[in-house]
């Protein structure tokens, strides 16, 4: 990049730059081509000079001890920038500093591991809070299943038969709410001793006359059933319902050795 | 020690470079001041405490401020320009005068600023009075050249070509 000197200098931009009426940029752009260009930096001189002159020949007479007067009240000065703290006495400003970053870093470790903390336990506490979830929905399914179950029973069209102990074991006793309306019979089993190993109790609607048994059903997974509560399809006429041991899978005829419980309808 | 190493060790706070620069610059400071306040015994206070605050503030110059002398300048004036405004306020008569420069120039009276009129009057010699006028505003005053061009009804644009012809006359009267 080369430059007409003579026209620079000629336009005035120096005598503003010296009055101190540049832009920043401007006077940076003005010291660069002072640097390039020693005709500019002797230009530059020459105007400060002609100021001086005047500024000078405006003086009033000066006395002796002016900067004694000056120094005297710099005593009293205590330098507030940031080079002077740096640079002179105590760096108290920057002991303060260090603390304070120090403190600061503390500060945000601390928050950092608080958060964490927290963090974690909200996690936990989420965790509790699925898990008594899952509890309450399955006590509301549960509760839904019993009212459902005790509203079958109560139902107007069930007949509740009471299946007394036989032979076999005259403890036992057994329940059966037939509602003829829909053809089902809930079995209450709570009466019954565990079937053992590799058997089942098979349930039978019977007619007396003469003596018809009909399947209709196994109370399989009895152990499993807590409430010992089983539902069974029954479209027979029944005029009585017996429940017998029998081997898994169940029998075609009932085994009448094995005849636990016996009960006749509207008896 | 040239200019550069001085400012740099004033910057520094080093009283030995201050007291230099206060011994080439004082007078002008002073006098700039002057122009003004038009009093000597006032000037020399506002000069001492401008130096004073040059000194709390040596750390906010640098180069994109310009020449350390337009700095300084820039503080004395502003300086000087608050006490003629506050006196201004307790004595209405005096307004702050435009031609201040102009006034010494042509009369020469002025006891109290205890000026160097003579040599005043050889510097600004053959000088026309709006030349006075853009010196006294663009250096003195701290006009802008907006302000200047409005004050002297001239385009902006003949602002910087006229005060390079003043300067000049007086760089020829110098010789």
């Amino acid at each position: 990049m080369s430059m007409d000197v003579k026209e620079y200098i000629a336009s005035g931009i120096l005598e503003l730059y010296v009055a101190g009426e540049l832009s920043p940029e401007e006077n940076l752009e003005v010291q660069h081509y002072a640097i390039q260009y020693p005709e500019i930096k002797k230009e530059i001189e020459e105007i400060e000079k002609a100021i001086l002159e005047l500024t000078e020949a405006a003086s009033p007479k000066m006395s002796q001890d002016g900067f004694a007067k000056v120094k005297a009240e710099l005593g009293d000065v205590i330098p507030f920038t940031p080079e002077a703290s740096s640079g002179k006495g105590t760096p108290w400003g920057s002991y303060l500093g260090w603390a304070a970053s120090v403190l600061l870093a503390i500060g945000l470790f601390w928050m950092y591991t608080e958060n964490s903390k927290l963090k974690s336990e909200i996690e936990l506490t989420n965790q509790e809070k699925q898990s008594l979830e899952d509890i309450l929905t399955d006590t509301q399914e549960e509760i839904t299943s019993k009212e459902t179950l005790l509203q079958q029973i109560r139902d107007k069209n069930v007949t509740v038969i009471a299946l007394g102990g036989q032979t076999v074991s005259p403890s036992s006793y057994a329940k059966a709410y037939w509602n003829k309306e829909e053809s089902k019979v809930i079995i209450d089993a709570q009466g019954l001793p565990e079937p053992p190993d590799g058997f089942t109790y098979q349930v039978w609607s019977l007619k007396l006359d003469p003596l018809t048994p009909t399947s209709i059903g196994l109370l399989d997974d009895f152990a499993s059933q807590d409430t010992r509560l089983f539902t069974l399809e029954n479209a027979n006429e029944s005029e009585a319902f017996g429940i017998t041991l029998e081997p898994e899978g169940g029998s075609k005829t009932p085994t009448l050795e094995q005849l636990y419980t016996l009960g006749a309808v509207g008896s | 020690m040239d200019l550069d190493n001085l400012i740099q060790q004033f910057q520094k706070k080093d009283t030995v470079a201050f007291e230099t620069l206060y011994n080439m610059y004082a007078e002008n400071i002073c006098g700039a001041i002057n122009v003004i306040v038009k009093d000597s015994e006032r000037s020399q206070e506002i000069c001492q405490d401008v130096f004073v605050k040059i000194w709390e503030k040596s750390n906010q110059y640098d180069t994109s401020k310009g020449r350390f002398f337009t700095w300084i300048l820039n503080i004395a004036r502003n300086a000087a320009i608050d006490e003629v405004r506050s006196k201004t306020h307790k004595n209405k008569k005096k307004n702050l005068p435009v031609d201040s420069l102009v006034g010494i120039f042509e009369s020469g009276e002025d006891l109290n600023s205890k000026m160097d009129t003579i040599g005043l009057q050889s510097l600004l010699k053959g000088l026309k009075e709006k030349c006075i006028l853009l010196i006294d505003m663009l250096y003195f005053k701290g006009y802008t050249q907006k302000e200047a061009a409005k004050e002297l009804n001239t385009p902006i644009g003949t602002i910087k070509t006229r005060i390079r012809s003043c300067i000049s006359n007086i760089r020829k009267n110098m010789a």
